[in-house]
């Protein structure tokens, strides 16, 4: 069993659906919710409201904080499941029932799980020279 | 045959084998490599072995159990007993199935799937495919898709750290889920093959591409006997392969199917393909590939372009739209109409496609093109054709076009 991330990306209006479908996808969700409990699969879950979002960061010895979420984009992201799976496909298979249930896009990430030493290698090449990790 | 020559053929079915025993993608190429060195070392005297697609698994494997023994920290040794220890309970008892078999028909079928996984981009999934299946060299597949060395090394290498990383499973789709799978698969296969099968001056990496397309279009033709689609596709291969030495004039230049020497066609090749064509239409479960099959296979009866059955391609165009009713299908339509109900009709049926989204894609604008050479409206073929040029990188295509161009009568293009 590994770990996932399923990731509920949004235009800060909310999907473009009509409201009694909007209220039916509260339903679906947490029908989603028993059956990932049901399962053994559920993690953790939650909607997040970015739009009271904060951001904290360190800039020379101070610390900086602002209103207002990370990115200036449209979109945020919206909610989040951790979930476990076995394998890709069946994490994929969740990742089925959560996008029709909340009728958005949903992006499944695999957590990084290497040791600190096995991503440094990863992170240089040949000649030790950081490289893009991406 | 060399010991490279045994190590391309048997790569595929050896390196799928290996990724089930070891559980990881470099793994089992690493162990390969490390066959190979073996090899290299001990054929020439000792010999090649009777079936040296077992030879290598075995060796391969035993190298990767020293290997890991070696270079095994302590936990991490632990983790991969417990992997391998389980790799070997599964090989033990495919022992006990097939002791003479290292291989597991399965593998491959395995390896095609995983390779053309929807999460992965489908550049990254031919790539893939023609590393893992097809045994290609990273150099070889760059030159063929004509991307720098560099730029294919790092797609390889970021799918398979995607495989890795989300773990990837390494199995054939359940029966459930095998239709939505199977479509990337057949269409990389495709894809490997049309690359080879559109001619450019490389003629040797190309022809290399149609034969490795077959080659992976009867493995899984073999793998799956119950998919009609699969069959359909290697039908589809064969019959189109079969015109090679047609299709390229000494020159190098395109010759059309209409100007084609269909005595230099391969008979044998066309007859395999219209006995699977003949096999899925007695099946009745008709697919997108068996339909252009069977266009492909309506073509190769023709003793001349001039007396090709076109009601009957028509109609199979027909049955290809209503299940595929995209604009490539309509404008293939388009030009079969063409031949039955004349080059206006034809042109009608294209120019209804005008906002279909084709502006793109350069047989569009040929097809027009033809269509208005032959109705006398030079200008606008001219301008048509010089459309196309502009959207194909292909010399052996561009070089086509020009010649057309050049060819429509002067009165009308004189104002160019």
């Amino acid at each position: 069993m590994t770990q996932y991330l399923l990731a509920v990306h949004h235009a800060s209006a909310g999907p473009d659906i009509p409201p009694e479908e909007w209220r039916q996808s509260f339903a679906d969700v947490d029908a989603f919710n028993e059956k990932l409990t049901g399962a053994g699969a559920f993690v953790f879950a939650g909607g997040l409201l970015t739009d009271s979002a904060t951001v904290v960061r360190q800039a020379g010895g101070d610390f900086v904080i602002t209103d207002g979420p990370y990115t200036e984009t449209k979109e945020h992201l919206g909610g989040f499941w951790v979930i476990n799976a076995a394998d890709l496909d069946a994490a994929l298979e969740w990742a089925k029932l959560a996008t029709a249930a909340c009728r958005l896009p949903i992006e499944v990430s695999p957590f990084d799980e290497r040791e600190a030493d096995e991503l440094l290698v990863e992170l240089q090449d040949e000649q030790g020279r950081w490289r893009d990790a991406r | 045959m060399t010991v490279e020559a045994v190590f391309r053929r048997e790569y595929g079915r050896c390196v799928a084998t290996l990724i089930r025993f070891l559980g990881d993608i470099d793994a089992a190429e690493e162990a390969v490599q490390d066959a190979f060195t073996v090899a290299v070392a001990r054929w020439p005297t000792d010999g090649q072995p009777p079936n040296p697609g077992a030879w290598i698994v075995t060796t391969a494997r035993n190298r990767a159990i020293d290997r890991l023994r070696r270079e095994s920290v302590r936990d991490e040794r632990h983790a991969q007993a417990h992997h391998l220890y389980g790799a070997a309970a599964q090989a033990a008892e495919d022992d006990a199935l097939a002791p003479e078999e290292e291989t597991v028909p399965d593998d491959r079928l395995r390896l095609i799937f995983t390779c053309c996984h929807p999460a992965l981009n489908q550049p990254a999934q031919v790539a893939l495919t023609l590393r893992l299946l097809g045994g290609l060299e990273t150099p070889e597949i760059a030159r063929a898709f004509f991307v720098p060395e560099s730029t294919m090394a790092q797609r390889i290498v970021r799918a398979k750290r995607k495989i890795r990383n989300t773990r990837l499973p390494y199995r054939v789709p359940a029966e459930a889920e095998l239709p939505s799978r199977l479509q990337p698969v057949l269409a990389v296969v495709y894809l490997i093959f049309n690359e080879g099968y559109a001619a450019t001056a490389d003629s040797l990496i190309r022809l290399d591409l149609c034969a490795e397309g077959i080659r992976l279009a009867r493995v899984l033709a073999d793998l799956m006997p119950d998919e009609p689609e699969a069959q359909g596709l290697l039908a589809l291969l064969l019959l189109l392969h079969s015109r090679s030495a047609a299709r390229v004039s000494a020159d190098g230049s395109l010759v059309r199917l209409a100007e084609q020497d269909r005595r230099l066609w391969d008979r044998g090749l066309i007859a395999e393909g219209q006995a699977i064509v003949r096999a899925c239409v007695q099946r009745n479960h008709p697919g997108p590939y068996q339909i252009q099959a069977a266009v492909n296979a309506v073509h190769s009866v023709a003793p001349s372009f001039d007396k090709t059955d076109w009601h009957a391609i028509l109609t199979l165009y027909d049955q290809l739209y209503a299940l595929t009713p995209t604009p490539v299908v309509a404008l293939n339509r388009a030009v079969a109409l063409a031949e039955v109900h004349g080059p206006a009709a034809g042109l009608a049926a294209i120019d209804d496609l005008r906002s279909a989204g084709l502006d793109g894609y350069y047989l569009f604008h040929a097809s027009r093109a033809d269509l208005l050479r032959r109705l006398g409206r030079s200008t606008e073929a001219a301008a048509a054709y010089s459309a196309a040029r502009a959207l194909t990188a292909n010399p052996v295509e561009r070089a086509f076009l020009d010649t057309r161009r050049a060819a429509l009568s002067p009165s009308d293009s004189a104002q160019e």
